[in-house]
C-alpha cells in the first residue's frame, strides 16, 4: 500500500493542460502541410512522382494536396527542388468536409462544430465505439493512447465503449476490407440515432497505402456518411483529441 | 543435409541453384533437417505452372545462423508435413488457400485469411467439442475494446476452456500482392504499414532485403540508428503491454504509469524521426533522417528518467502479491509445445527456448554489438510478463552504449529513394530481423527483368496465434484477457 502510494507521488501529474496550451511537438513532426506555387519550379512533377498515395496534383493555381490521401510520409517535400512543400507543426487536421481537406497555400483546415442539438446530447458525453477495418493498427494505437494520463479524453467526456448500444458513433479505422464490412454495417446499425461516423487515418478516408485494392473499400465513404475526418497515418493523439473537441465545440 | 542449400540472412542465392527434389526426398530432407536440429523457417508456394507448384522450404540452423533452402514441384495434391512437423501446421494452410494444393493428411486444414474468391469469412467448420454441459462462447470479430478485428470460439465446460478456435482474415487487404511486380514508390511505406506497431522491425527486413538482392551495403551510423528504432519499438511496445497487463488483472497503478511510458518512448522516436511509430525513417540504403548528436544526447537524458519511471512502475507488479498470484501458472505454454509448434520471440523465450534472430542471424544489423539476450523458463503469463521486462532492461543498456558512441559517418539515403539500385534478377533472399513480437522474416525472389515475382511476409503473429490457442486450454474464460495481452499478437501483420 506504501509502495503504491509512494510510486504514485514519483509518477507525479502528467496530464497536458490541453487545450488550454498548445502541445509541444518534436522538430521533425509532419503536421499540416503549406504549399507555395511562387516556389514551384515549371514543369516539374517531382512531388507527383514520389508520392506513393497519389495525394498531390498540380491545378492551374498550383499544387493541391488531398490530406484525406496524404500519409505523412513527407517524400514530397524532400523531392521538391524550389522548397515549395514544407510540413508545419500545425497538429490541426481534421474537417467536416471531405473537400476541405484538400489544401492549397497556407490555410487552417476547418472542423464545422456539430448542430446544437447534437451538441445538447454528446456535447458533454461523447462515447463512441471504434471498429477496426483493415489498416495496419498503427491508428489503434493513437486512438487508445487518447485513454492514457497524458491526453485523458475522458475528462472531457468523451470516452471509447464496448457495446455499439452504449454508443453515439462510431470512429473507423483502416480501408474497410471486404472481410469487415458485413461486421461493420452490423455494428452500427446497433446504435441507437443520432449517430456519428468518423474516418480516423487516410485509410477510412481514402483507403490511404491500399487504395485500389481489390480487397478493400477506398476508404469508409463507400458505406458511410461520414461526420468528421482526421487524417494521418496515424493521426497524432492531438490531432484526434483536437478534432473531437472542435466537433463538440468545446475548443 | 547433402540436398539443402545452404545461404544466411539477407544473402541472396541465384534462384535456379535452389535443389528441386521430388516429393518424397523434399519431405525427407525436411523431416531429417528438423530431426537433426534444423527448424521450420518457412514453407511457402513460390509459383505456379503447367508443371505444377513450386513449393519452398526454408530450415533454420540457430547455432550455425545458416538458413537451408529446398523446393519440390507438387500437382493438386501431396502428403503433409504437419503431421510430423507441427511447425508446418499454418504453413500448409496457407498453401492451401493460395495455391488450391491439397496436403493430404492435415488435421486442420481450413482458412487463413478469407480472400476472395473463396469462402466467406467466418464460413468455416468451427472444431466443436460435444458431450453434455458443452457450451460455446463465440466473440469478435468486433471486440470490447480498441483493437483489431478476430473470431474467437471457446469451447467450454462450465468455466473451463477445452478448446479455443481463433479466426482471423477480418484485416486482409492485399499486401503481398501489392508488393509485387515492385520494388515501386509504393513498396517501402507498404513494409511500415504491415503491422503499424512494428514499423521499424518490417520497414528494416524490407531494407535488408534490397539492400541484399542490390549488393549494397548498409554504412554503419545508418545500421546503428536502425537498432536505435528497433530496440525503442520494443521498449515502448512492451512497457505498454505490461501496463495492459496490469489493467487486465485490475491493478491501476503500473497500468496508467506504463500507459503514459509508452507514450513517452513513442515520444522519443518521435523525435528522432518526426513519427511517434518510426514511420518515413528507415529507408532502403540507410536511414532517412540523421538525428545529430544534440537530439541523441537529449534522448540518452530522457532515456534515463525514462528507465527510473519504468522500474519503479513495474516494480509495482512483481511486488504486489495480488498480480503475482494472477500471473503465475495462468496461461501456461509448454516448452515441448512452443518448441513443436514453432514459436517465435518473447513467448518462446518465456518458454526456456533460447531463440532470438539478434544474436542468431545477427547479418548485418547487429553484427558489432547487440542486447543481452533474455530466458525465461515457465511458459506462464508471468514468465512471459516478465521476459518483457528483462527485455526492456536489456535494451536500455543496449540503447545507452549506442546513443553515447554510435558509429560516425554518413547515414546513406539521406533523401527518400525508392530502391537502392537494381535488384540482381532471378535470385532470392530472405531477410530475418527480431522485431519486438519475435522473429520477422521476409523472402523476395526477382524475376529477369529484377522486380519481385514473389514477395512473402512472415510475421511472428503468423506461427504464434496457435500458441495462444495452446495455452488457454484448460484456463478459465476469463483469463483469456490476460492470456491475450501476455501474447498481444498482430492482426494485419498476420491477415496481411
Amino acid at each position: 500500500m506504501f509502495k503504491a502510494l509512494l510510486a504514485r507521488a514519483r509518477q507525479g501529474y502528467r496530464t497536458a493542460n490541453y487545450p488550454a496550451h498548445d502541445p509541444s511537438l518534436p522538430a521533425l513532426f509532419r503536421g499540416r502541410p503549406v504549399l507555395d506555387p511562387e516556389k514551384c519550379v515549371d514543369g516539374c512533377t517531382r512531388c507527383i512522382d514520389v508520392c506513393p498515395t497519389d495525394a498531390l496534383s498540380v491545378s492551374a493555381a498550383g499544387p493541391e494536396l488531398d490530406l484525406g490521401r496524404c500519409i505523412f510520409c513527407g517524400e514530397c517535400a524532400a523531392a521538391c527542388p524550389g522548397n515549395a512543400i514544407s510540413f508545419t507543426q500545425d497538429w490541426r487536421l481534421a474537417a467536416s468536409e471531405r473537400a476541405g481537406l484538400v489544401v492549397t497555400g497556407d490555410h487552417p483546415v476547418h472542423v464545422e462544430a456539430a448542430s446544437r442539438e447534437l451538441r445538447r446530447l454528446v456535447g458533454r458525453s461523447l462515447r463512441l465505439r471504434q471498429i477496426s477495418a483493415g489498416g495496419c493498427n498503427g491508428c489503434e494505437v493513437e486512438v487508445n493512447a487518447l485513454g492514457n494520463v497524458v491526453f485523458d479524453s475522458s475528462r472531457f467526456g468523451i470516452e471509447f465503449v464496448a457495446s455499439p448500444r452504449h454508443a453515439d458513433g462510431i470512429l473507423v479505422t483502416g480501408p474497410l476490407t471486404a472481410n469487415m464490412k458485413e461486421a461493420a454495417l452490423i455494428t452500427y446499425a446497433a446504435i441507437g440515432e443520432p449517430k456519428l461516423v468518423i474516418a480516423a487515418g487516410a485509410c477510412a478516408i481514402s483507403g490511404g497505402l491500399f487504395r485500389g485494392h481489390q480487397e478493400v473499400c477506398d476508404g469508409i465513404e463507400e458505406v458511410f456518411a461520414v461526420d468528421l475526418y482526421v487524417p494521418g497515418c496515424p493521426p497524432h493523439p492531438y490531432t484526434i483529441l483536437d478534432a473531437l473537441l472542435r466537433l463538440l465545440g468545446r475548443c | 543435409m547433402t540436398r539443402l542449400l545452404t545461404t544466411g540472412n539477407a544473402v541472396p542465392v541465384a534462384t535456379a541453384a535452389i535443389p528441386v527434389a521430388d516429393t518424397d526426398s523434399f519431405r525427407g530432407e525436411v523431416l531429417s533437417g528438423i530431426a537433426e536440429g534444423w527448424r521450420l523457417l518457412l514453407l511457402i508456394g513460390l509459383s505456379q505452372d503447367q508443371a505444377g507448384t513450386r513449393l519452398l522450404a526454408a530450415l533454420a540452423d540457430d547455432v550455425q545462423g545458416e538458413i537451408g533452402l529446398i523446393a519440390t514441384v507438387v500437382g493438386k495434391n501431396y502428403p503433409a508435413l504437419t503431421p510430423d512437423c507441427p511447425a508446418a501446421h499454418h504453413f500448409e494452410r496457407e498453401i492451401h488457400e493460395q495455391w488450391g494444393v491439397r496436403p493430404e493428411g492435415h488435421p486442420w486444414l481450413k482458412p487463413v485469411r478469407f480472400p476472395r474468391g473463396g469462402p466467406a469469412i467466418g464460413e468455416v467448420d468451427f472444431f466443436q467439442v460435444s458431450g453434455a454441459e458443452i457450451h460455446e462462447v463465440a466473440v469478435g470479430p468486433v471486440h470490447a475494446g480498441i483493437i483489431e478485428p478476430g473470431h474467437f470460439r471457446f469451447n467450454c465446460h462450465g468455466e473451463r476452456v477445452l478448446h479455443l478456435e481463433i479466426s482471423l482474415g477480418y484485416q486482409h487487404r492485399g499486401v503481398e500482392e501489392a508488393l509485387r511486380d515492385g520494388p515501386d514508390k509504393r513498396t517501402v511505406h507498404l513494409a511500415e504499414t504491415i503491422a503499424g506497431d512494428t514499423t521499424a522491425g518490417h520497414a528494416t527486413a524490407y531494407c535488408q532485403l534490397v539492400e541484399a538482392l542490390a549488393a549494397t551495403a548498409c554504412p554503419p551510423r545508418a545500421l546503428a540508428l536502425r537498432t536505435v528504432a528497433l530496440e525503442l519499438e520494443r521498449i515502448a511496445n512492451h512497457i505498454g503491454d505490461l501496463g495492459a497487463l496490469a489493467g487486465d488483472v485490475g491493478f491501476l497503478p503500473a497500468s496508467a504509469y506504463c500507459g503514459r511510458l509508452r507514450g513517452d518512448v513513442l515520444n522519443l522516436t518521435a523525435q528522432l524521426c518526426g513519427s511517434r511509430l518510426g514511420r518515413g525513417w528507415i529507408r532502403p540504403g540507410g536511414v532517412a533522417r540523421e538525428p545529430g548528436a544534440e537530439v541523441l544526447r537529449e534522448v540518452k537524458q530522457r532515456l534515463r528518467e525514462a528507465e527510473r519511471d519504468m522500474r519503479n512502475a513495474v516494480e509495482l507488479l512483481w511486488k504486489s502479491s495480488s498480480v503475482r498470484a494472477r500471473f503465475e501458472s495462468t496461461g501456461t505454454l509448454g516448452r515441448q509445445a512452443a518448441a513443436d509448434l514453432g514459436i517465435v520471440g518473447p513467448p518462446a523465450r518465456a518458454s526456456g527456448i533460447d531463440r532470438d534472430c539478434r544474436r542468431d542471424f545477427p547479418a548485418p544489423l547487429y553484427q558489432g554489438s547487440r542486447p543481452v539476450i533474455a530466458v525465461g523458463e515457465s511458459g506462464d503469463v508471468f514468465a512471459r510478463a516478465f521476459q518483457r521486462w528483462q527485455e526492456i532492461e536489456n535494451s536500455l543498456a543496449f540503447l545507452a552504449r549506442v546513443v553515447d558512441q554510435p558509429p560516425q559517418g554518413e547515414p546513406g539515403a539521406g533523401e527518400p529513394m525508392t530502391t537502392v539500385g537494381a535488384l540482381a534478377p532471378d535470385h532470392l533472399a530472405l531477410s530475418l530481423v527480431e522485431g519486438w513480437r519475435g522473429e520477422i522474416v521476409h523472402l523476395g525472389m526477382t524475376d529477369a527483368a529484377g522486380r519481385f515475382a514473389q514477395y512473402k511476409i512472415v510475421d511472428p503473429s503468423f506461427r504464434n496465434w496457435f500458441g495462444l490457442a495452446m495455452a488457454m486450454r484448460g484456463q478459465t474464460i476469463s483469463d483469456f484477457p490476460l492470456c491475450n495481452k501476455s501474447f498481444n499478437l498482430s492482426y494485419c501483420g498476420h491477415d496481411l
